[in-house]
């Protein structure tokens, strides 16, 4: 994970789950996050997009297992070309 | 996607720390009611709607007062996730003082909710029902081409939400909000889809225009969906993916709009709608200042891209006075000044019968306004207050929180279409009486007597962070300073008129004592706002040749903070006396009194009106106002000078 990513997804778990005390790690799961459950995860999901100016489509977002693999995606979206 | 849509950009925005403002609000017991409105006033994305819906959870389930908050309960009927919307709803009726609770209907039982008196949105006895179906929730049969099975389908769809409106009126008799239908991107016969009977924008334009006939005269409003995913876009307002993903009937990217829109009908039916629009003149009904560019100078023409959208802002005035929305201004000007443009300028749309109230003076804003309401006899709630200048605007908002202050774009093109998505005076429906409000309060563009000052002006000038920063003339200047000191008439003492090379001549003239001035505040860099001049006399006195100033920060205390710098500067080099004079031209009335208001005597009164004032340099007192100084680049000064508090 970058440190620019991190900071911007840092920014976006604190605005989603309203808790400013979330460390990010790449092994972080759902299950260690209160309120992480399936609609938030949509909302998690949504508000990356915006923040970082991507899109998702609905097989990369349900194969993603942790805070790690979303960087990943995240990094893989930022680097490929610009595409509408 | 633009954002005056999707951020909804007639808001202020939230501070940095937004999060820790709700925290603050939790903790509160007495006031969280009031603090939750201050805080719905921004313009909120969907995550701190969501935020703020959790403290107004939080203090109803610790049984904390909501005041001044009003109870509303709004029932829900959809046939997506309504999850994210019903806390967007409840933080967003908040900005229009409801503190609403959301009874959602089971997903799709819509129809069977509606008809059975137990159900728990008969049970919560709404003040009103939200029925937010879109073309998916709905019996929608494409048949193109088909016109019997079409109008079938219509006469389906239209039955389908009837029968809802009726269960409800039978088993609570709740006011019914009904959502038309906004149409997919996805078409089967391209424009072919518009026309043939049967196609699916054909199906969905016949059961708009059903519903619009169904609910008109009610006491059920229609909430136009269709109209405002038209306007952002209908392939930014549906999402397939987010549908995929959650059932989700819209991008939540316009949460805040939609919410927005809901709490405006709401607020509509509760008589909420504003009735006034007061107006600045000076860069917000036309480019430029009457008071220094004259009736020649101003922007307002057609056929100029600049005069062009002011005219455009004042069209859609005049049509809102004919729809029944009263016009008054409040403009920073001698009315002689103000009154021009509209009596004399040919291209202006606005007349000053047009007005019911002209307020054009140099007092501050907010006792303007608070003037204009008492006049007219309208709360303070009802009024809209329309300026190109953020300074007047978070002045406004401060002194008088009910008045709603939209933010204004940097391109006048798009005021009209900024005020009109704030959709300040939406209505629930249209009586004889909006249409006759104009004439009643018609247009003697009347003077109010100016009641007491309203707000702490210093506390405001005080959170305002402002810098005012001196120099003396330099080459970086010199064009700026050439065009102030042959434009400005309003502040301006002398009028003296240089050109640039006299202005070049004077930076390196060792006797001459010159100033210009900047000013910066929390809304950004004003730039120069200010230029004085003084000469020396043979009696080591300072002959004050120019002092001019930007009237858009009359009122902030800068002719104070320049009078201690050149009493500063006069002291160092044992200077005696400051010399000032006021010669009256037809445009600067505005500082006859200037000396006399910093200290200054007056020693002499010409035949031609002129006026000469002497201030003792040793003698001089002037308290400081609000702001941080930074004087640099004086020859006679060794390091940077900080002062003032």
């Amino acid at each position: 994970m970058t440190e620019q990513i991190q900071t911007k997804l840092t920014q976006v778990f604190h605005a989603v789950f309203d808790d400013d005390t979330i460390v990010l790690r790449s092994d972080l799961t759902a299950s260690e996050v209160d309120g992480w459950d399936s609609l938030a995860h949509v909302r998690l999901l949504l508000t990356v997009e915006r923040k970082f100016g991507i899109k998702f489509n609905a097989i990369e977002a349900g194969k993603l297992k942790n805070v790690g693999e979303l960087a990943e995606l995240i990094e893989s979206k930022l680097s490929a070309p610009a595409r509408k | 996607m633009s954002a005056l849509y999707s951020e909804l950009s007639w808001l202020p925005r939230p501070a940095e720390d937004f999060n820790s403002q709700c925290r603050a609000a939790s903790q509160d017991s007495d006031t969280v009611g009031a603090r939750v409105r201050t805080l719905a006033s921004y313009g909120l994305d969907e995550n701190q709607l969501i935020r703020l819906a959790k403290v107004i959870a939080s203090a109803r389930a610790e049984g904390k007062p909501l005041e001044p908050l009003a109870p509303y309960r709004l029932a829900v009927i959809t046939n997506s996730t309504v999850d994210f919307i019903v806390p967007c709803l409840t933080a967003t009726a908040a900005r229009y003082g409801f503190a609403l609770e959301c009874v959602a209907a089971g997903y799709d039982q819509g129809v069977q909710e509606s008809l059975n008196p137990d159900s728990p949105i008969n049970r919560c006895k709404p003040d009103a029902v939200l029925i937010a179906l879109d073309w998916r929730g709905v019996p929608l049969k494409l048949s193109p081409g088909k016109t019997d099975a079409a109008q079938a389908s219509v006469n389906a769809v239209l039955g389908h939400i009837q029968l809802i409106r009726q269960g409800i009126q039978q088993n609570s008799g709740a006011t019914c909000i009904v959502q038309n239908l906004a149409a997919p991107p996805e078409l089967l016969l391209g424009s072919l889809d518009r026309a043939l009977p049967g196609a699916q924008r054909n199906l969905i334009d016949m059961v708009n225009l059903g519903l619009a006939e169904a609910t008109v005269n009610t006491g059920d409003v229609l909430l136009d969906i269709a109209g405002l995913a038209e306007t952002v876009g209908l392939a930014n307002w549906f999402s397939p993916s987010e549908w995929n993903m959650a059932k989700l009937p819209f991008s939540q990217a316009y949460l805040p709009l939609y919410a927005e829109h809901v709490c405006r009908s709401i607020a509509a039916l509760r008589g909420k709608s504003r009735r006034c629009l007061v107006l600045d003149l000076d860069n917000t009904l036309w480019g430029g200042v009457i008071g220094d560019d004259g009736l020649k100078g101003i922007q307002i023409a057609q056929g100029d891209a600049a005069g062009e959208a002011y005219l455009t802002l004042q069209r859609y005035c005049l049509a809102l006075r004919e729809r029944g929305v009263v016009l008054a201004v409040s403009s920073k000007n001698e009315d002689e000044t103000a009154r021009l443009p509209f009596r004399e300028h040919p291209e202006m749309l606005l007349r000053e019968e047009h007005f019911a109230v002209f307020q054009a003076n140099w007092s501050d804003k907010a006792t303007n306004i608070k003037s204009i309401a008492d006049e007219l006899a309208l709360g303070l709630e009802s009024l809209v207050f329309v300026d190109d200048n953020p300074f007047e605007r978070e002045l406004v908002r401060q002194a008088l929180p009910q008045v709603a202050v939209p933010e204004m774009p940097p391109d006048p093109a798009l005021y009209a279409r900024t005020l009109a998505a704030a959709g300040y005076f939406e209505l629930a429906a249209f009586s004889n009486e909006d249409l006759s409000r104009a004439a009643y309060y018609d247009g003697n563009a009347r003077r109010a007597a100016l009641q007491k000052q309203v707000g702490d002006l210093n506390e405001y000038l005080a959170s305002l962070n402002m810098e005012i920063i001196f120099q003396p003339f330099n080459e970086t200047g010199r064009a700026r300073i050439a065009q102030l000191i042959n434009k400005s008439n309003q502040f301006n003492l002398t009028t003296h008129r240089y050109s640039e090379a006299e202005v070049a001549e004077m930076e390196s003239d060792a006797k001459c004592f010159t100033l210009q001035v900047r000013l910066t505040d929390s809304f950004g860099d004003n730039g120069m706002i200010s230029v004085i001049i003084c000469r020396p006399t043979p009696e080591r006195n300072w002959e004050i040749d120019t002092w001019l100033m930007s009237c858009r920060v009359l009122g902030r205390g800068v002719e104070k903070m320049a009078l201690r710098e050149i009493l500063e500067h006069a002291s160092e080099r044992g200077i005696r006396k400051l010399i000032g004079s006021y010669r009256p031209t037809d445009r600067n009335k505005l500082v006859e009194q200037h000396y006399s208001k910093l200290g200054f005597t007056e020693v002499e009164r010409r035949a031609d009106g002129t006026t000469m004032w002497e201030l003792d340099v040793a003698e001089a007192k002037v308290e400081p106002c609000p702001m941080k100084v930074r004087s640099e680049g004086f020859t006679n000064r060794t390091s940077v000078a900080l002062h003032g508090q």
